[in-house]
């Protein structure tokens, strides 16, 4: 029933390498291999800690949690953000809640169901070890963050509540209220600032890494711009984390932070990194839909919205009249027909791509015909305006807000959104990249999630890898350190600081006809439409095809004014649209060659006949880690074994 | 609609600054606020001039980087952040005045762009419980009666946006600073810290430059995330507990 | 921007805060005064003998014989004094600090000519500065006018009770005295309410929804009337006369 087919040679578009391994993971016993890594691993001496240095990109929950614990442990830490604040770091978007394997609500939950729901969630596309050892820190995780103060939902006795999410059987996500990822963070952030205070830890804001410093094979510091004067700084240091979270931005329109990009690792990548499965891309499709041209960025409504409302087009392609006075006959529930056993509750993948088919048929409502309904009226009816209102309130108004419509009066209108990144630097059991000496944590590694996401596990990894992970697993790389000195003057680092400056220069000078959003945004609907839900091999091809063209016309032709001794937002946009340019050719380039449908990618050629995503296991169990090559990147495989779980294609008919 | 702006432009924290008058067409009312500055944005850069600078980065409300007086209003007529207002709160033709954040202790680093470090450093000075990664008990040991932790929630929802400073006519920063001193203070792990925290935030306030606070409550109907007034009074009493037990 | 705590820091027992304890006590210790000085001018409306009895006979010999005569007065006139001047100094400070502190930028905060009043405040609220320093000016030409026989608009006598009525036949006096009252009126409204909160005695969420909001708008109208009943009568109903 498969119905792959290939017709051109796509390895035009890239090279391939020796296959590589992940040397740091533990064998035996699944459950054992995080206390055999910690107690292998070497140790640093309390009062060695002060002369050891690191630097950490990124304030988010990764970033965060690791500055405020390694600057606790005694390091000299020093910490980066873009924004005015670390508190600011995008994590604090988050709003569902975060997951552990608490079994506080005596369900079966267990570390071992966390761990085998992640890996099956995951499309058989995440390493097991990884998946399991953040399942058991999951657990610590809650104790941290309730000590620090974290208000967590409670129960009437005072004990924590949990909630079930994204679509798992069992009650184990913890949250706050819709401010989940908001409370969590303050909650590192505050940490942080108490190491602040005690002076372990300098914060830097306003500082954008626009490159990472090498020397003699180790990675020993980074090259950040301060955003206000526009002085370009060195700092060095033993160590470096990047913890500078996803990229979904390339899509210009996602859920994310304005801000969110990919410099810090894309300029990792371009330094010999290695950029692990970026075609993993989660599109959530509870999404408010797009206005206008001028639209900035995209609000995620809560999954919760589907379980009581319900999704539909007209049947009929163009059919323009008002939501009310269409007929009920002439409705197509869709997700309710073509999936009668989940109806509007099917998988995040599955939902979104159904509304896209359904626009792309002419059937999309609202403006552009960019929207699905999503209707309480049948709720109202059956539940009461009432305990709709209870239920649902707050993102009824969030929507009513936003879109001036009333949708207790009108049906909501959705569309699918970018959300969340799988892909990223790819980083071994330690989460130390393929260059030594630089490690990556939280959204911006590829580890843990494989080729999608579970619902509240992305604060669970960052939190995790900030709190838990790294803390430890750094501290046997920093056993061989204090690295030699690296002066300002070193080669490394002029050479660096030069690139960073001519770049610049060269954005300030190019002086052209164009802004820089009108390429992002262009760029963007490039990679919606093509490397978006649904890919193929005709249209990555093209995809990119046009990136390199856009690419081209960008470096002659944008314009960026101003100076870069000021604070200059053009400028600082430049920099990032010019690495999405890069990051989205090689997302599509991963695309074509992954020939298989898995999780958050979904190729229209590899699917069974009832519209199912097929993974071809005995082929693509492999974590595809992309070595920079310019134009022909080049691809190392990490194969991919199942001791535990065993592997099996989903259904949700 | 056609709308008129007038926005402060400064180019850097040494220059004088002056408002400035522009014009904005086709402005959708699905717009946000700040989508009509990137509009107009767009416009000043093909024109050759210098966009105007704005602090933003979600753009959904909760990261609390967002926030201009608009019409003499911290976050515009609307109870809610910048990024959140939309354009549907204005009449077609209307003259819009655009300023940043006025405080002592924010100062204007460039257009409607200020410095807001003052809050990290209130924190520094004791917003937090003193919890080693790795020490936390089991987090069910401490149960927290649902009333305090849902009061303790409702100030933990502070973004510090800096509205509250913005819209008080002291330019203090009582209400963020109380947001977390109750916040902390309900909860029991925050128990042991208390009386250092306040006396710590409040020190490090005073420092920054803020003024004192004289109840009038302007700041609650400008916070977006409606942190309410007793907070300050909280503030007050858990002061006048430490100092009365010596321990300034 | 690297951020660094200073440790050198006004003590907290020094801090705004401890400032605006210090103006709601003495701020109360003045409130407590007038009310007693109402009740005490009320007597007026029993005669001129029970007035200045109750002023030159019940008032001196309190607490007497513990305390000399005059005593327990030159007590309440310290207190009140020193009350005064803390109060006057704190404001003083606090507002030169809170002018600094709101940013001003070429002589205007913001730049606006659109909602200059805010949203919330009250007119009382607003007007506890200037309002204050009218009250100072009303108690200084108030306390020269009826202590000795400085300042006697329309008359020098013995009597306190005929120093009263002489000076209320007067219309300007008794406008002066409405303004002082206002003054008194506005500032109490106000201040009995944010003295609680200074206090830590305010636990509601917003200014309207405590209930000592409605309390402090009751006192404050009890004093303005109160006080105001005694000129009002001499002017307009000829009382004493
Ligand atoms: C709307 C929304 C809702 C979500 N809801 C949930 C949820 O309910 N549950 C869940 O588990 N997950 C959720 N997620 C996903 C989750 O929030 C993120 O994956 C996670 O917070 C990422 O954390 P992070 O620490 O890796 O990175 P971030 O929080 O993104 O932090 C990145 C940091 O890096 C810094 N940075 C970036 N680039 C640079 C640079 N070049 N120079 C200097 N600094 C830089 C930034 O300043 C920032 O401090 C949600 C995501 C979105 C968008
Ligand atoms: C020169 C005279 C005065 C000045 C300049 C002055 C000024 C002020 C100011 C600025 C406040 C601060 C408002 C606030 O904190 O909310 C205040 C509060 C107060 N004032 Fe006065 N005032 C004066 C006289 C008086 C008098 C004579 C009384 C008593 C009748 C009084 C009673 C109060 C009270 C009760 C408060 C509330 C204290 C608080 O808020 O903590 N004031 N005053
Ligand atoms: C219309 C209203 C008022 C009248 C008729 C009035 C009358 C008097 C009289 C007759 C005295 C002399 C008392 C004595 O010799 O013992 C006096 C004293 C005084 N009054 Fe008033 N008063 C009024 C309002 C006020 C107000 C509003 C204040 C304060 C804000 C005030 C403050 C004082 C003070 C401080 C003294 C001196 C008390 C002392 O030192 O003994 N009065 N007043
Ligand atoms: S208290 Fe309100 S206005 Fe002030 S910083 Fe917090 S959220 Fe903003
Ligand atoms: S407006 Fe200002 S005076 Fe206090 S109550 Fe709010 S901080
Ligand atoms: S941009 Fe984040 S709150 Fe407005």
């Amino acid at each position: 029933m498969t119905t792959t087919t290939t017709t051109t040679n796509t390895s035009e578009f890239y090279g391939v390498g020796a296959d590589i391994h992940d040397t740091k993971a533990p064998s035996g016993p699944i459950e054992q291999r995080w206390d055999t890594r910690k107690f292998n691993a070497k140790l640093v001496n309390p009062a060695n800690r002060r002369k050891l240095s690191v630097i950490i990109v990124g304030t988010g929950l990764a970033g965060g949690a690791a500055a405020a614990t390694l600057g606790e442990a005694g390091y000299h830490v020093k910490s980066f953000c873009y924004q005015d604040s670390p508190r600011r770091a995008h994590s604090i978007a988050a709003q569902g809640g975060i997951n552990a394997a608490k079994n506080y609500r005596n369900d079966g939950d267990s570390i071992y169901r966390l761990f085998y729901d992640t890996v099956k969630g995951g499309d058989f596309r995440s390493r097991e070890s990884n998946s399991y050892r953040l399942a058991q820190v999951s657990v610590n995780i809650i104790d941290q963050c309730v000590a620090q103060g974290v208000p967590f939902a409670r129960e009437y006795g005072g004990l924590l509540d949990n909630r079930s999410f994204g679509g798992v059987q069992v009650s184990r996500t913890f949250y706050a209220r819709g401010q989940t990822g908001q409370q969590l963070l303050i909650g590192a952030y505050q940490a942080l600032e108490r190491q602040v205070a005690a002076g372990t830890v300098e914060v830097h804001t306003r500082h954008e890494m626009l490159e990472l410093i090498m020397v003699d094979g180790r990675a020993r510091g980074i090259i950040a711009r301060n955003m206000v004067t526009g002085e370009i700084e060195t700092h060095t240091a033993d160590v470096v984390v990047l913890a500078t979270g996803g990229y979904g931005n390339v899509y210009f329109l996602s859920t994310n932070a304005m801000g969110s990009n990919t410099t810090a690792t894309w300029r990792a990548h371009r330094k010999g990194a290695y950029f692990g499965n970026p075609c993993y891309t989660q599109i959530h499709p509870t999404c408010i839909p797009v206005s206008g041209d001028y639209q900035s960025k995209l609000t995620l409504m809560s999954e919760s919205l589907r379980n009581d409302g319900r999704i539909w087009v007209p049947k009929k392609a163009g059919d323009e009249r008002p939501a009310d006075q269409i007929p009920e006959d002439e409705r197509d529930y869709y997700l309710e027909r073509i999936y009668p056993a989940f109806g509007n509750l099917v998988p995040r993948d599955i939902a979104s791509r159904a509304a896209k088919y359904q626009c792309d048929d002419g059937k999309g409502v609202g403006p552009g015909g960019l929207g699905v309904y999503l209707d309480f009226a049948d709720a109202i009816a059956r539940l009461g305006l009432d305990t709709v209102k209870a239920k649902y309130g707050n993102l009824f108004d969030m929507y009513a807000q936003i879109t001036g419509e009333d949708p207790y009066k009108t049906p909501m209108r959705i569309y699918p959104a970018v959300h969340y990144t799988m892909g990223g630097l790819w980083v071994d059991y330690d989460l130390q990249s393929n260059l030594a000496g630089l490690f990556v944590t939280g959204e911006a590694n590829f580890s843990d999630q494989g080729a999608n996401r579970l619902g509240a596990s992305a604060l669970m990894q960052g939190l995790a890898d900030g709190y838990f992970v790294l803390p430890n697993t750094i501290a046997n790389y920093l056993a061989d350190g204090p690295f030699e000195k690296i002066s300002d003057d070193h080669p490394e680092v002029v050479a660096a600081k030069q690139a960073v400056t001519d770049r610049i220069n060269t954005f300030l000078s190019i002086n052209g006809t164009r802004t820089v959003d009108s390429y992002h945004k262009e760029l963007g609907q490039i990679m919606w439409e093509y490397c978006g839900m649904e890919r193929t091999e005709e249209g990555l091809t093209k995809a990119i095809g046009l990136i390199r063209e856009l690419k081209a016309d960008f470096w002659k032709n944008v314009k960026v004014s101003g100076v870069n001794e000021e604070l200059n937002q053009t400028l600082e946009r430049a920099g990032r649209v010019a690495d999405f340019f890069e990051l989205g050719e090689l997302m599509c380039i991963d695309a074509l060659h992954r020939r298989e449908s898995c999780g958050g990618h979904f190729r229209a050629e590899s699917q069974t006949e009832d519209g199912e995503a097929l993974r071809h296991d005995e082929e693509f169990a492999y974590v595809a880690a992309w070595e920079f090559g310019g134009d022909t990147p080049i691809l190392h495989k990490e194969p991919l074994e199942y001791e535990y779980v065993e592997m099996k294609a989903r259904s949700y008919k | 609609m056609n709308i008129t702006v007038r926005v402060w432009r400064q180019k850097n924290a040494d220059d004088k600054g002056k408002m400035v008058t522009y014009g904005v067409e086709n402005v959708s009312k699905d717009m946000s606020f700040l989508e009509m500055l990137d509009v107009l944005n767009e416009q000043l850069t093909l024109a050759g001039d210098d966009p105007i600078a704005f602090d933003h980065d979600c753009r959904e409300g909760i990261c609390g980087a967002c926030g201009v007086v608009i019409n003499g209003q911290a976050h515009g007529p609307q109870v809610t952040t910048t990024c959140q207002l939309h354009m549907r709160s204005f009449e077609d033709g209307a003259v819009v005045d655009v300023e940043p954040w006025r405080a002592g202790a924010f100062p204007v680093i460039k257009d409607l762009v200020v410095d807001r470090s003052s809050f990290d450093r209130i924190i520094q000075a004791g917003g937090y419980i003193s919890a080693p990664t790795g020490s936390a008990p089991e987090a069910n040991n401490l149960p927290v009666p649902k009333k305090d932790a849902d009061h303790a929630f409702e100030s933990a929802a502070c973004i510090g946006c800096g509205a509250c400073v913005a819209a008080c006519p002291n330019g203090s920063g009582m209400l963020f600073t109380a947001a977390k001193i109750t916040h902390l203070g309900l909860l029991p792990q925050g128990q042991p810290e208390r009386d250092s925290r306040v006396i710590g935030m409040v020190e490090q306030h005073d420092h920054e430059g803020f003024g004192s606070c004289t109840n009038i409550g302007e700041c609650t109907a400008a916070c977006p995330k409606g942190i309410p007034l007793d907070t300050i009074s909280r503030l007050n009493r858990d002061l006048l507990g430490a100092l009365s037990k010596g321990k300034a | 921007m690297a951020t660094t705590l200073t440790q050198k820091r006004v003590p907290a027992s020094r801090s705004t805060v401890a400032h605006k304890y210090a103006m709601a006590v003495s701020g109360l210790i003045m409130l407590g005064y007038l009310l007693v000085h109402m009740y005490g001018n009320l007597k007026f409306f029993q005669g001129e003998e029970k007035f200045d009895s109750y002023l030159g006979e019940t008032l001196p010999h309190m607490f007497y014989p513990y305390l000399p005569e005059d005593g327990a007065l030159w007590i309440i006139r310290v207190l009140l004094v020193v009350a005064l001047v803390v109060h006057v100094y704190c404001a003083a400070t606090l507002w030169r600090r809170n002018k600094a502190a709101a940013g001003y930028v070429g002589g205007k905060r913001y730049h606006t000519t659109q909602n200059k009043t805010g949203v919330q405040r009250s007119y009382s609220s607003f007007t506890m500065r200037w309002g204050g320093v009218i009250l100072l000016l009303f108690i200084i030409g108030h306390v020269a006018q009826m202590m000795p026989n400085w300042l006697s608009p329309g008359g020098a006598s013995d009597s306190k009770y005929d120093r009263v009525v002489n000076g209320f036949e007067i219309w300007w006096v008794v406008l002066l005295y409405t303004i002082g009252m206002l003054a008194v009126g506005l500032h109490l409204a106000h201040g009995f309410w944010s003295a609680l909160t200074t206090l830590g005695q305010n636990r509601s969420s917003t200014r309207r929804s405590s209930h000592w909001t409605a309390i402090s708008i009751a006192l404050a109208t009890l004093i303005t009337v109160g006080f105001l009943s005694v000129p009002f009568a001499v002017l307009f109903f000829g009382a004493g006369s």
